[in-house]
């Protein structure tokens, strides 16, 4: 499930250096093997040390006030020991020696695993390349030029019309340094820099009231504030909102649907994405399962998920298992070529993760998840596209969506939309969500456009876990959505 | 173990001179058993403990939290959550709750037996579970997880401006997801029981409701688009329930943010209708003796008989609002400053039962889940637009199965469209009871 934060992003190559070179370990290497040898004296095939040091920020500016700013660390490693096929895990929030070894004590009796004798081997330091570099540390930002950025966005926004009633702002920053080391030899670790900003407003007309939204995030520091203008958030939310005051109810029923670029990542996220991970594979909960060689999308259609996309949100050096980040086709051509995979799942398979085991924090068990999942550009002239569509819609932007990957059937929201008619972009439509399946869809994408974007930051939702991810796509077209409008 | 209390006490009273400081202060351990294919996949045991302290400093406020209890760490959040305060806006109303005088309801939501309870038994039901929805079909093809859950979660909140409130609850469940299958078709449906105990859960049930659930909606198809009248199964009254909460919530009304402003004395449902968030009923998950800043929680009529009658208060919206606190505040755990919510929305039931109810409905659509909440529902325009599964309703029976299509309406309209509440009140683990609704004019899209 995808919850997103919606505006525009496009794709920005970050330089090599950058702050983060010196990547602080947060325990002693002796203290390490020392405890992954306690958690795996009672026996196990697989003994794994997490450790994590987050802090963040957050400021929001609401109804003309900085309401307060906010300001968080947290620290504390996750162990997780595998016996058979039972996995055990226990975490702390005390990084002392005796800490993780009581922890790993917890882990090790909840696999309970039998035998023991598993030949622990030595660690090896894995320096994967970092996506981005980083400039400007936030910590090392006044606090005074976060609150700034509120203030402007929200003067922009008041100023777009005077039908804006209300505005909201959140500046928001983390840092989030990991290490992860196991008895397969596996150590490493990574400084994650996040930084991001989102505007909403609410307007107020005669048909009662409408909401506009703008938001950026990317894998940086406070840099992204150069390339960034937040004048230009708040003005694009509010014109949203003023925009969606004239809009009449979606339809209802089957139509032709077209995607702006950069708006419709999600669309893959929930219609495939999901079920591409191997855990629904090997689950068989995933109308994808064995279906690898087969066509299962339309032949326009090349779908990527890619770690090492920096500085977009979903980028990381590695993942949360401590494997490298990597570029990872998984339909081309129309042709399903691979599933993603995490350390468990590609163990039993006998094959490499593909870097994709990520959790939401220590407190976490790792899972197969996304990183930036986007379709790769086509031929087609996107104003050709609409021209082309003579009845249908077009999505300028998505909220998020939800998929049930036993069936396929998946949903997701336009918070801007649009009727075509006669193959002109015309009425603005309220908010609606949109039902597909998963690959009838894939199948009914006619054209693809030669433009691309990667859309705004998403924060993924599964099992409970949230983990920051991204997504892109061309302008697109679907030839037939169900629309869940109210009109008759 | 630290006395949280002290802890909370200690630290407010480390208030300077025209300063407020509240400190919230939580400890919880978990359990987590998740059954596959007759084995134990992973069995997660998690203690977590935090503080989060808000400093007010004349007409600003700050906040910062940790996730430690360690003393120099405590010392350092109040730091920090003071300097926070310098930059925010001046606001004449920010100020921490004071004893108000209203007496804590006499709940007791903690239960010693699940603390005894050990870890062998929670691995043995959740087996037992994935075994009896297994068994309980042939068609059962799958059970993506059978699943124990169990937390205890104590908290206390005390202020420099005399609040001193502390709190421990226990819960536990059981829950299953199945996978039915007929031929190349899949259909999923899931099944739970909650309780504050091992006593309170109801295995057959929660595998009887999985197994039921998937089962029914095997051949269904996609519906051909009408507009018609929709009876929502409790849990999806209670997920809307908390959509409306959203709307009721006295900030969103303080910022021109709910569709229900300037609405207070007007009928905004029909008659049969009336709303309650009552935290001290000790039947409700979200029972709890104090709020979130550490007030003695209260019963709130929100709607009384089709009349808007509250909106819910925390302390800060409250004083804006120039009323008192509806003992309101909640928190996302030790990492966020107190917002306003509901704890324990109820519809009050109706009469009929929910057979009756589809047999006054006749025709039209009975829906057992939905998807999409969060990005088909805006709660400042009422617009309302989800993804469904259910079973249509033919002259007053389930008729055939139906799936892929959404339905789609707005709130104020489905309020006024309640044609009947079914008498079948049922306790689910979120900040809303569930009960069968039955709701007129709904688009249905499809085919």
């Amino acid at each position: 499930m995808l919850v997103r934060r919606p505006g525009d992003a496009s794709i920005r190559t970050g330089a090599p250096n950058g702050v983060l070179n010196g990547r602080n370990v947060l325990i002693d290497e002796s203290v390490v093997e020392g405890v992954i040898a306690t958690a795996l004296r009672t026996g196990g095939d697989f003994a794994e040390v997490f450790a994590e040091d987050r802090r963040g920020s957050l400021a929001r500016l609401d109804d003309g006030r900085v309401e307060e700013l906010t300001s968080g660390r947290e620290r504390g490693a996750g162990i997780r020991v595998v016996a058979g096929e039972t996995t055990g895990f226990a975490h702390t929030s005390d990084l002392s020696e005796s800490g993780l070894r009581a922890a790993a004590e917890a882990a090790a009796a909840a696999a309970r695993g039998g035998g023991g004798g598993l030949r622990i081997a030595p660690l090896s330091r894995l320096e994967a390349p970092m996506p981005n570099s980083v400039d400007v540390l936030p910590e090392s930002v006044p606090k005074s030029d976060k609150v700034d950025l509120l203030r402007r966005a929200d003067e922009s926004a008041r100023g777009a019309g005077a039908a804006i009633r209300q505005v909201s702002a959140v500046y928001g920053d983390s840092r989030r340094r990991i290490l992860v080391a196991n008895s397969e030899g596996v150590l490493a670790s990574d400084d994650q820099v996040k930084t991001r900003f989102a505007v909403s407003c609410v307007a107020s007309g005669d048909a009662g009231m409408q909401t506009g939204r703008e938001s950026i995030g990317s894998t940086v520091g406070f840099e992204l504030f150069k390339t960034v203008d937040v004048d230009e958030l708040g003005r694009l939310a509010a014109n949203r909102a003023l925009t969606k005051l004239k809009a009449r109810p979606a339809p209802s029923g089957s139509l032709p649907v077209v995607i702006k670029r950069g708006s419709g990542g999600v669309l893959f996220h929930e219609a495939c994405g999901h079920g591409l991970e191997a855990d629904h594979i090997a689950k068989e909960v995933s109308v994808f399962a064995g279906k690898v060689g087969e066509r299962v999308a339309s032949p326009l259609v090349t779908l990527v998920d890619d770690g090492t996309m920096g500085p977009e949100w979903g980028a990381l050096a590695i993942d949360d298992e401590g494997h490298p980040a990597g570029r990872n086709v998984l339909i081309e051509n129309g042709v399903l070529t691979d599933y993603m995979w995490d350390w468990l799942r590609s163990r039993k398979e006998g094959r490499r993760s593909s870097g994709n085991g990520r959790r939401e924090s220590y407190q976490h068990l790792p899972m197969v998840r996304m990183t930036n999942t986007y379709v790769l550009a086509g031929e087609d002239d996107p104003d050709e596209i609409i021209r082309q569509t003579p009845h249908g819609v077009y999505v300028a932007q998505l909220g998020g969506g939800q998929v049930n990957t036993a069936t396929g059937d998946f949903v997701f929201g336009m918070t801007e939309a649009y009727l075509i008619e006669d193959g002109e972009i015309t009425e603005p439509l309220r908010d609606a969500n949109l039902i597909g399946n998963g690959p009838e869809v894939l199948r009914n994408i006619d054209v693809v456009g030669n433009d691309f974007a990667m859309g705004p930051p998403g924060t993924c939702g599964k099992k409970g876990q949230g983990v920051p991810v991204g997504d892109g796509q061309p302008t697109l077209r679907v030839t037939a959505l169900t629309i869940g409008g109210t009109a008759r | 173990m630290t006395d949280l209390l002290g802890l909370a006490s200690r630290v407010a009273g480390w208030a300077r001179d025209g300063e407020q400081v509240e400190a919230y202060v939580a400890r919880g351990h978990d359990t987590e058993v998740v059954v596959f294919e007759g084995e134990v996949e992973s069995l997660s045991s998690a203690e977590s403990a935090g503080i989060g302290i808000r400093v007010i400093n004349g007409p600003r406020q700050g906040f910062a939290y940790a996730g430690s209890l360690d003393p120099e760490v405590v010392e350092e959040t109040l730091a920090e959550a003071r300097d926070n305060a310098g930059f925010a806006t001046d606001d004449e109303f920010v100020g921490l709750a004071s004893p108000d005088g209203v007496p804590a309801a006499d709940l007791n939501l903690w239960r010693d037996d699940l603390a005894s309870f050990p870890a062998s038994e929670k691995v043995s039901l959740a087996l037992e579970l994935d075994r009896a929805v297994r068994a309980g079909d042939p068609r059962i093809r799958q059970v993506q997880a059978s699943e124990w859950g169990d937390g205890a979660l104590e908290s206390a909140v005390a202020t420099s401006t005399g609040i001193a409130a502390s709190s421990r609850r226990t819960s536990c469940y059981l829950s299953a997801y199945a996978v039915a299958g007929s031929g190349s078709e899949t259909q999923t449906g899931g099944g739970y029981s909650v309780g504050r105990s091992p006593a309170d859960l109801d295995l057959e049930k929660a595998a009887g409701d999985a197994v039921e659930r998937a089962t029914r909606l095997l051949g269904a198809v996609k519906p051909r688009s009408a507009h018609l009248t929709v009876v929502f199964e409790p849990r999806i009254t209670a997920s809307i329930l908390g959509i409306l909460a959203g709307t009721l919530d006295g900030e969103s009304v303080l910022k021109g943010r709910s569709l229900f402003a300037n609405r207070l004395g007007e009928e905004v449902s029909v008659a049969s209708v009336t709303l309650v968030d009552d935290p001290t009923d000790a039947e409700a998950y979200g029972a709890t003796r104090y709020d979130a800043e550490g007030l003695a929680t209260r019963r709130n009529v929100l709607i009384e008989r089709g009349v808007l009658q509250r909106f819910l208060y925390n302390t800060y919206s409250a004083r804006r609002a120039g009323t008192a606190s509806t003992a309101s505040a909640v928190r996302g755990g030790f990492k966020s400053a107190p917002g306003t919510g509901a704890r324990a929305l109820a519809l009050v039931p109706g009469t009929l039962s929910p057979a009756e109810v589809l047999s006054k409905v006749g025709d039209g659509l009975m829906v057992q889940s939905i998807s999409g909440v969060h990005s088909g529902v805006n709660p400042v325009s009422g617009d309302f637009s989800v993804g469904a599964e259910g079973m249509l309703i033919k002259n007053g029976e389930l008729a055939g199965p139906v799936r892929e299509f959404t339905i789609a309406s707005t709130i104020q309209r489905m309020l006024g469209g309640v044609v009947a509440i079914g008498d079948d009140l049922e306790r689910l683990p979120s900040n809303a009871a569930g009960v069968t609704l039955a709701v007129a004019d709904v688009s249905m899209s499809g085919a």
